[in-house]
């Protein structure tokens, strides 16, 4: 595969130039070792996952009433809500920080003067992300369905929804992550930098506050991000149909969501490739 | 000249309006060591980062391995080795995970054990990077520079910070990477460090390239003039600078008839020339 892969590339040359690995074969190594890496910081894994379940449980436990004529209550719609902004903090904001330290520390630039192919970067960053949002997501589903009641999809149809939503907001989630890193002067900046954005996203998408209590206009300028259509899709996986009633347009827009999330796939990839640096600003 | 493993002409990159190098030429050839020396913002660091690739230039010819590393690609990478100023290994990876995880990404890299023998981690393999002194990070630094078996290896002061043994050390590496036929490129401010490890030098001053030849005869090192010191019967310190050393030792031993008080004869060090060079003598 990868020698099929060098060909077209035209990259087989004498045997000086003998043949590259390909990117999609790095790619898979760099997320296995990326994979490692997350994993031996006992502190960071912790409180990554730890994170968005003492939210979750927080907020559903002080708000657990019956939400009226949706069959469901604000418990439930915490899971929902919660889930969502759990897989956009383990792609986004993970990666907007972990990515400009390792700029600030001279990481990428050493990748950079080695052969290895720039793509194969970036494979390695989605490896790890989709695994760390996959055992996210399933921590806090099996929170929710455990403590609040909530109902995991009974019919394959169900989990197909949250699969294509997981994979379409966790990529979006990422790049948009990728492209924030390069926002930040400094590795010691990039936390304010990139948690105050996603914060303010979570207000304004419905994560923290019900969705029909929050003020239209903020809700326009949510609409422009895909964490809340990534709310909108998983309220429609887990809550009860009557539910529909509380979202804006009083249905799950199941469309909608996913051409948002698919634009900001596209939109995010280009943003990535137009904005991306290798080497920290003041290194010129 | 076709065995130029790397050839600049007119090099120059400004930044806003200081002229960091401005007019650099080099040759250097297949096999040897090459150090530039010169002090601190001098164009050392610019003018390698040029040839890494890594930096834009604003005017000039560069050629290294016959490629312009400004538009170089992968195959051209996995043929240039580097050894970073900083330590960026990541630091939760043992030095066998982070040195076995560099050799797949080049076509053909050396055996892994192999080169943590070479820089002398063998001891080390298992640990992780984070645990390392400031020397062996440095050592790690330099397999991952050769662990694609590189045909140039380019190093920017690699042993600033090094205490005078590991330093020694240090050098015991480069010479045996130099002897495996390795080009090596590296810039230092350290004068003993040139004198021990390049075949030639180039010495960078404001941005131009101020002397260029073998250290012991560098900017007419070798042909410079003596100079004897010696002290008069009423102590006052004495000297003469003179082409003829000998003749003078031996007419002051007539004048003195015998010993001469406080007789030193001496040539310029390389730190002389280095100085005189760099224009800071009086400093």
């Amino acid at each position: 595969m990868a020698e099929t892969a060098a060909r077209a590339l035209g990259v087989v040359g004498d045997d000086r130039t003998a043949r590259l690995p390909g990117a999609w074969r790095l790619g898979l190594l760099r997320g296995a070792m990326e994979i490692r890496m997350f994993f031996r910081l006992r502190e960071q894994v912790v409180f990554t996952f730890a994170f968005p379940i003492v939210f979750l449980f927080l907020f559903a436990s002080i708000f657990h009433d019956d939400m009226a004529d949706t069959g469901s209550t604000a418990s439930q719609y915490y899971v929902a809500s919660m889930t969502a902004a759990g897989i956009m903090s383990t792609s986004f904001q993970s990666l907007g920080i972990s990515i400009a330290i390792e700029r600030d520390d001279k990481v990428l630039r050493r990748l950079r003067g080695t052969p290895m192919p720039p793509a194969a970067y970036f494979l390695g960053k989605i490896w790890l992300v989709l695994a760390t949002g996959l055992m996210e997501t399933a921590a806090l589903l099996v929170f929710g369905a455990a403590v609040y009641d909530v109902d995991l999809p009974s019919g394959l149809g169900g989990w197909l929804t949250l699969g294509w939503i997981f994979v379409l907001g966790i990529t979006g989630c990422a790049l948009l992550g990728i492209a924030i890193s390069s926002v930040p002067k400094s590795g010691k900046s990039a936390t304010s930098v990139v948690v105050l954005p996603f914060l303010v996203l979570q207000f304004i998408s419905g994560v923290y506050i019900l969705i029909d209590t929050v003020p239209n206009w903020m809700l326009t300028v949510g609409a422009l991000f895909p964490l809340k259509w990534m709310c909108q899709g998983l309220r429609g996986v887990f809550l009860p149909d009557a539910a529909a009633a509380l979202e804006p347009a009083g249905s799950w827009e199941y469309g909608r969501i996913a051409l948002v999330l698919g634009a900001w796939c596209i939109g995010g990839l280009v943003l990535c490739l137009l904005t991306f640096r290798w080497k920290s600003r003041n290194d010129g | 000249m076709t065995d130029d493993v790397v050839k600049v002409r007119g090099l120059r990159k400004r930044y806003g309006d200081v002229d960091a190098v401005n007019g650099v030429d080099l040759g250097i050839r297949r096999g040897e060591v090459f150090g530039i020396l010169g002090p601190n913002g001098a164009g050392k660091s610019t003018t390698v980062e040029i040839l890494q690739g890594h930096r834009r230039r604003d005017s000039g010819e560069v050629a290294v391995l016959g490629q312009d590393p400004g538009t170089a690609d992968r195959a051209w990478q996995a043929r240039v080795g580097i050894v970073w100023q900083d330590e960026s290994a990541a630091a939760e990876l043992t030095v066998a995970e982070t040195v076995g995880h560099f050799a797949r990404y080049y076509p053909r890299p050396r055996d892994p054990a192999e080169v943590i023998d070479l820089v002398g981690l063998t001891e080390k393999a298992g640990s992780r990077t984070k645990a390392l002194s400031g020397g062996q990070r440095r050592r790690l630094d330099v397999a991952l520079g050769v662990i694609g078996g590189p045909e140039l290896l380019l190093l920017d002061e690699p042993t600033t910070g090094f205490d005078p043994a590991a330093r020694r050390q240090f050098w015991s590496l480069i010479r045996r990477l130099a002897d495996e036929g390795t080009t090596i490129i590296l810039t230092t401010h350290y004068l003993d460090e040139a004198e021990a490890l390049a075949d030639r030098l180039a010495v960078i001053a404001a941005g131009r390239v101020v002397a260029e030849g073998e250290p012991g005869s560098l900017a007419g090192r070798a042909q410079a003039r003596a100079t004897v010191h010696w002290a008069e019967p009423d102590g006052t310190a004495r000297s003469e600078a003179t082409d003829t050393p000998t003749r003078t030792v031996a007419e002051l031993a007539r004048r003195f008839d015998g010993e001469i008080p406080e007789l030193r004869v001496t040539r310029p060090t390389l730190e002389d020339i280095y100085l005189r060079l760099i224009g800071s003598e009086d400093a």
